[in-house]
């Protein structure tokens, strides 16, 4: 078990101190001369109108959702996929069971225009 | 050794559950619920679990989160600023008291340790862990996998009615 | 070799550390070379020459680039917040590089009698004589695929921008609808495999036929995911420079800048590497020469594919992405699955 899971520590590790130095070498290289127009966000040359904070389209929190969803259906299907051989034609049906009642939440999501980018 | 590396994990998943919660910033306090989930994951993967582990990253840290994190920026929560006031002082710290309290008694008591399982770490390396989870889930547990899809059924209606102003 | 920490004999320890040494410093440098193969290919295949000037025939590019890059100045935007602004791009870089641990990339190979397997996370167990890695391998990929998506929505958020708030809303969207896609385009490999672990998915391989000629649908369907998932052309709308100026890295400058974009070309290897483990057979190949340069034959094949690719469709709309991924991409797995299923178990 060890054997397997170190070497991925190693190379987190290795990962992580890679991209703190970038980080810290270049800050420390990179000459410094700031000032307020260079610092406010950009805005194609133009004043900054009104706060990047703003309320989005609630389209992104129902993909969020809809993902999380669909999400935990897979994760399902993992185990199932993994075993389906040794399970045989009773398998396929409990999955095609499952698989069914999803579909239809997915077809409800679909008729009510919920995957509609307009 | 697997003790030492327990306790890093454990302080690691303690200290940053508690930034949770103290963390001005509600991004910095999602963040910091992320690394808790990771080092739940690590503790996992420590007690042979390694497709809870995976399962833990992907759903809680990887698409749970990616929602709470998208809430926060819609309701474009700012800073906390101030202090809580001295009632949530005085009832959070009596929950908290009471609950652990609760769980001295129990462990106390130790009436929570029924038999140990048929299943050890030989036959996890021997099997692997998706299989044997795979295994319990698809015949024992039938029923209660066939209802988890009317359950996500129902959230995925949910969902849309959330956040469709007409239906 | 008596020496022993941990139960496991010292040649384990300077195995493991060459070997991920190697392997870290092959991503750095096939990530570096891509940027240039990249603007080499497409300007040949645009009948322009590319980068020319640096070294012969611009070989050394990659080089001033990175040096430029260290010496720009750092710019961290007033309005921003600071810790999620500088901790964003660490968040995108480090699962990018870290996703090579699971990927076998030859045969084992034998040492002074210690056998030594090609792959990172994986080592040779005596007891049983089988090569043992991670039981979840490609969920492991999977999970961090899912994190990748936090540099990107940490980015566009703490920059403060309107541009970068749409291009890390609009990207972490899309690459959340097609993680989903691609995560069940490849359960139907598993059906052929019974296993995620890569090493057994590869072995299965060798034995029958690859699972892009058994899966052609999931194959097609999980590479152009992938390259949605890492927002590659024709998917690459968070960059879309004609309407979000440079999406989440609109505010990112120098080195910060770099790592995002180091990320996705470390990406790219690694969805490619992916690609060719669950597909393309993994190491196997003809004989005559060994398992590690087929590997890196075929993923450097896939890695060109994604360049042609860019250099021959255009952009989607972003109204045609999301339709693509939910509407077509979603069902068409869910169908591979079930038919897969049915004519598996007749």
């Amino acid at each position: 078990m060890l054997g397997a899971y170190l070497p991925i520590l190693v190379l987190v590790a290795i990962a992580v101190i890679f991209g703190l130095c970038s980080l810290v070498f270049s800050s420390l290289i990179g000459q410094k001369k700031p000032s307020v127009v260079k610092l406010a966000p950009y805005e194609c040359g133009c004043e900054p109108v009104g706060s990047a904070r703003e309320r989005f389209s609630v389209k992104f929190y129902i993909i969020a959702m809809l993902f999380i969803l669909f999400d935990i259906e897979a994760v399902f299907l993992y185990p199932w996929s993994v075993l389906f051989k040794r399970l045989g034609m009773f398998g396929v049906m409990e999955m095609g069971v499952f698989i069914v009642i999803l579909f239809v939440g997915y077809i409800y999501v679909w008729k009510k225009g919920a995957l509609e980018w307009e | 050794m697997e003790t030492f590396f327990f306790m890093i994990v454990a302080a690691v998943a303690v200290l940053a559950s508690i930034l949770v919660i103290t963390c001005k910033n509600p991004i910095n306090s999602a963040l910091s619920l992320i690394l808790t989930f990771f080092c739940l994951a690590t503790l996992y993967v420590t007690l042979d679990a390694p497709f809870m582990a995976a399962i833990q990253v992907l759903v809680y840290a990887g698409a749970i989160m990616v929602l709470i994190v998208f809430v926060i920026m819609l309701l474009n929560v700012r800073t906390e600023s101030g202090r809580r006031s001295s009632h949530s002082v005085l009832f959070g710290s009596l929950i908290g008291l009471f609950t652990l309290f609760q769980l001295f008694y129990l462990f106390n008591r130790s009436s929570l340790t029924g038999q140990k399982g048929t299943i050890d770490s030989a036959l996890i390396n021997k099997v692997g862990h998706t299989e044997l989870i795979g295994k319990a889930l698809y015949t024992d547990f039938l029923l209660p996998f066939e209802v988890t899809s009317i359950l996500l059924l129902v959230a995925i209606i949910g969902a849309v009615v959330l956040t469709k102003k007409k239906i | 070799m008596g020496y022993e920490i941990l139960g496991l004999p010292m040649a384990y320890y300077i195995a493991m550390v060459l070997k991920v040494l190697v392997v870290f410093v092959f991503v750095l440098l096939t990530v570096a070379y891509s940027t240039y193969a990249e603007r080499k290919i497409i300007g040949h295949m645009q009948v322009r020459l590319g980068p020319m000037r640096t070294g012969w025939h611009g070989l050394l590019q990659p080089i001033a680039d990175g040096v430029k890059l260290f010496f720009k100045e750092e710019i961290i935007p007033s309005k921003a917040d600071k810790f999620a602004f500088l901790i964003a791009p660490l968040i995108a870089l480090v699962p990018a590089f870290i996703g090579f641990a699971v990927i076998p990339f030859g045969e084992t190979i034998e040492v002074g009698g210690y056998k030594i397997p090609l792959q990172i996370a994986a080592y040779y167990d005596t007891a049983s004589g089988q090569v043992v890695d991670l039981n979840v391998g490609v969920l492991y990929i999977l999970a961090l695929a899912s994190i990748g998506v936090y540099g990107i929505v940490l980015a566009g958020w703490s920059s403060n921008s309107k541009y970068s708030l749409l291009g890390g809303l609009r990207s972490s969207a899309q690459m959340i609808s097609y993680e989903l896609a691609a995560g069940l385009a490849i359960i139907s490999v598993f059906m052929l495999s019974e296993s995620l672990s890569l090493q057994k998915i590869v072995a299965d391989q060798a034995n029958g036929a690859w699972y892009a000629f058994k899966q052609p649908l999931a194959f097609i369907l999980f590479f152009i995911c992938s390259i949605a998932e890492i927002n590659r052309t024709p998917f690459d709308l968070p960059e879309a420079e004609t309407e979000l100026v440079s999406g989440f890295c609109t505010e990112y400058s120098s080195m910060k800048y770099a790592m995002f974009f180091m990320a996705e070309y470390a990406n790219m290897v690694t969805v490619c590497a992916v690609t060719t483990t669950l597909f393309l057979g993994g190491w196997h190949g003809p004989g005559f020469l060994p398992g590690w340069f087929w590997f890196v034959a075929k993923v450097y094949f896939l890695i060109f594919t994604c360049m042609w690719i860019r250099a021959t469709y255009p952009r989607y709309r972003y109204d045609q992405l999301m339709r693509l991924g939910w509407k077509v991409f979603l069902p068409l797995t869910l169908i591979n699955i079930v038919v897969t299923g049915i004519i598996v178990s007749l």
